[in-house]
């Protein structure tokens, strides 16, 4: 066999091989995104026909009676998402900053590796610890306990996500900054996390959109609601939680209830996470 | 050690006596004194990893910034030890600029506020002031002509030349008597170096500049002293014309003849 010979062979198999593996990445990408245009379709499908304006204005109404809404579902989860990012938000922010721009000190250290175990506690583990925290010594489940479950997991996604951003600019801007003649915070503060806002932000709504589909911390805390709310010592109606009550109910009503609830939050999470990239343009932080 | 003593004709403006940098156990800077006279160009040359960088980040206190950097010796900058006693190294950093090797603006700015942030940040609102300020930093960096029309553009949107101009700039509005640069156009094209060479001669009728650099040539022509280092010692401090004619050290002369580094 001649060199051409050969080469020629091993062309034609690497030529193979090539379009084989490219198939097989396509594949598996393909598999990937299949569920999420299977959930969009299913949840749109059924979700659709219980879509009025009642569903974000009445309440649930009574078994048998036509009719109601999960109003007071819509406002509960926006009364939890904003207390838990009102806490969750500025203290993730604060410690992800405090790990990248002090990552030398031992204390930084133990903080990242909290952070990074925090982050992988199931959420129904610190629904329970909330529940213990808050509910047991208050007589009574609560907004309160349920928002704190939400912001205790909201803590570490931002923390984590601001780190990682504001790891990527270059300490060479950090040290022109300095050799200005800026203190340490303000170079901090007013170069690098201003620089970072908007992946910072990114960071931020991807968090808030993952509490705010959650379910499993809400159970043990801010339980579930009839009603309108009716502050924040009592307990709240949220969606997921409304979503996973109804979801099981042998009803018809209250499962076409779940389903449009299902729609609207999914909806809501998609639509914040679009506008999102549309605002930043796909911009690099 | 051969250092011919070089008698300055006016005070120094910034001199050091026997600085050592080390970096954990690794001595960088082996006790290297030096005195650098006002409105001059001091050029650093020597081999990579002969400590000449590392000595220009002491004399900003940059050094220190570096995890297990430490620092021995004294800088004196018009007669004020940097490293007395609660000295605050911000003050310091006002009063020594410094350009990098890489034009580092910063990227979220604009062209303006690249060059008035160390006003702004001071806390100076004085629009007058500042816009002032800008111009004349901008025109004493010869960038003005190029970005007057286009103030609010990014500062990361000019080319490499015009952005190491831009941070030039940035230092010169701060207004430092002393200005530290670190081989700033080893990452710029030849036009756009010569551009920033001519710029020294420019900027010494004002502040005083020491440059490191690698390229012997622009050593030779832009400085009116140069030092050599080698292995983290100064081997020979002199007027460039006599260094680049006539070295009085065997290793200077193996250098700038190209024979090692």
């Amino acid at each position: 066999m001649t060199t051409q010979d050969l080469y020629a062979k091993l062309d034609f198999r690497r030529t193979v091989v090539n379009r084989l593996m490219l198939g097989l990445l396509g594949l598996a990408s393909l598999v990937a995104i299949l569920p999420l245009l299977f959930v969009l379709y299913y949840v749109i499908h059924r979700g659709l026909a219980g879509l009025h304006l009642s569903f974000f204005t009445a309440l649930p109404k009574p078994v048998g009676e036509a009719g109601g809404g999960l109003g007071n579902a819509v406002l509960g989860t926006l009364i939890l998402v904003t207390m838990g990012s009102a806490v969750g938000v500025p203290i993730g922010i604060a410690s992800g900053v405090f790990l990248s721009e002090f990552k030398r000190s031992r204390f930084a250290n133990t903080v990242r590796s909290s952070v990074e175990l925090l982050a992988g506690v199931p959420s129904i583990i610190l629904g329970i610890f909330a529940y213990a925290l808050l509910v047991v010594p208050m007589h009574g489940f609560s907004a309160l306990a349920g928002a704190l479950a939400l912001a205790i997991i909201l803590i570490p996604t931002v923390a984590k996500t601001t780190e990682e951003v504001l790891k990527l600019v270059p300490d060479h801007i950090r040290e022109a900054g300095l050799a200005l003649g800026l203190p340490r915070w303000k170079v901090v503060l007013r170069i690098v996390v201003y620089g970072s806002r908007s992946g910072i932000l990114t960071g931020v709504m991807l968090g808030v959109a993952r509490i705010s589909g959650e379910s499993a911390p809400l159970l043990f805390t801010a339980l579930n609601s009839q009603y309108w709310p009716r502050g924040i010592f009592s307990p709240i109606s949220s969606l997921p939680v409304q979503i996973y009550t109804y979801a099981i109910s042998p009803f018809d009503d209250w499962t076409q209830l779940a389903w449009t609830g299902s729609m609207v939050l999914v909806a809501v999470v998609l639509i914040a996470n679009l506008s999102m990239r549309a605002i930043l343009g796909g911009k690099k932080a | 050690m051969m250092v011919k003593e070089v008698k300055p004709v006016l005070p120094p403006v910034l001199s050091t006596k026997d600085v050592h940098a080390y970096f954990g156990a690794f001595e960088a800077v082996k006790g290297v004194s030096l005195d650098v006279e006002p409105n001059s160009v001091t050029a650093l040359i020597g081999p990579s990893g002969c400590g000449k960088s590392t000595f220009l980040r002491t004399l900003n206190r940059l050094h220190e910034e570096i995890p297990g950097a430490r620092f021995e010796g004294e800088v004196t900058l018009e007669g004020e030890n940097i490293y007395g006693r609660g000295m605050d190294p911000v003050k310091v950093r006002r009063k020594i600029g410094m350009v990098f090797q890489k034009p580092n603006p910063f990227p979220s700015l604009s062209i303006y506020e690249n060059v008035v942030v160390g006003l702004t940040l001071a806390g100076i609102r004085d629009k007058r002031l500042l816009d002032e300020t800008a111009e004349r930093a901008l025109k004493h960096a010869a960038l003005w002509g190029e970005v007057k029309d286009k103030l609010k553009a990014p500062g990361t949107s000019l080319s490499g030349g015009q952005q190491q101009r831009l941070c030039i700039a940035r230092t010169l509005a701060v207004k430092p008597p002393v200005i530290l640069m670190d081989e700033p156009t080893s990452a710029l094209d030849p036009l756009s170096t010569a551009r920033i060479e001519e710029l020294l001669g420019e900027l010494k009728k004002e502040v005083t500049v020491i440059i490191v650099t690698h390229n012997m040539q622009q050593a030779a022509r832009c400085s009116d002293r140069t030092a050599f280092f080698l292995l983290g010692e100064m081997v020979e401090y002199d007027r460039s014309t006599a260094i680049f004619t006539n070295p009085q050290d065997r290793r200077t002369e193996k250098y700038i003849t190209g024979r090692f580094g």
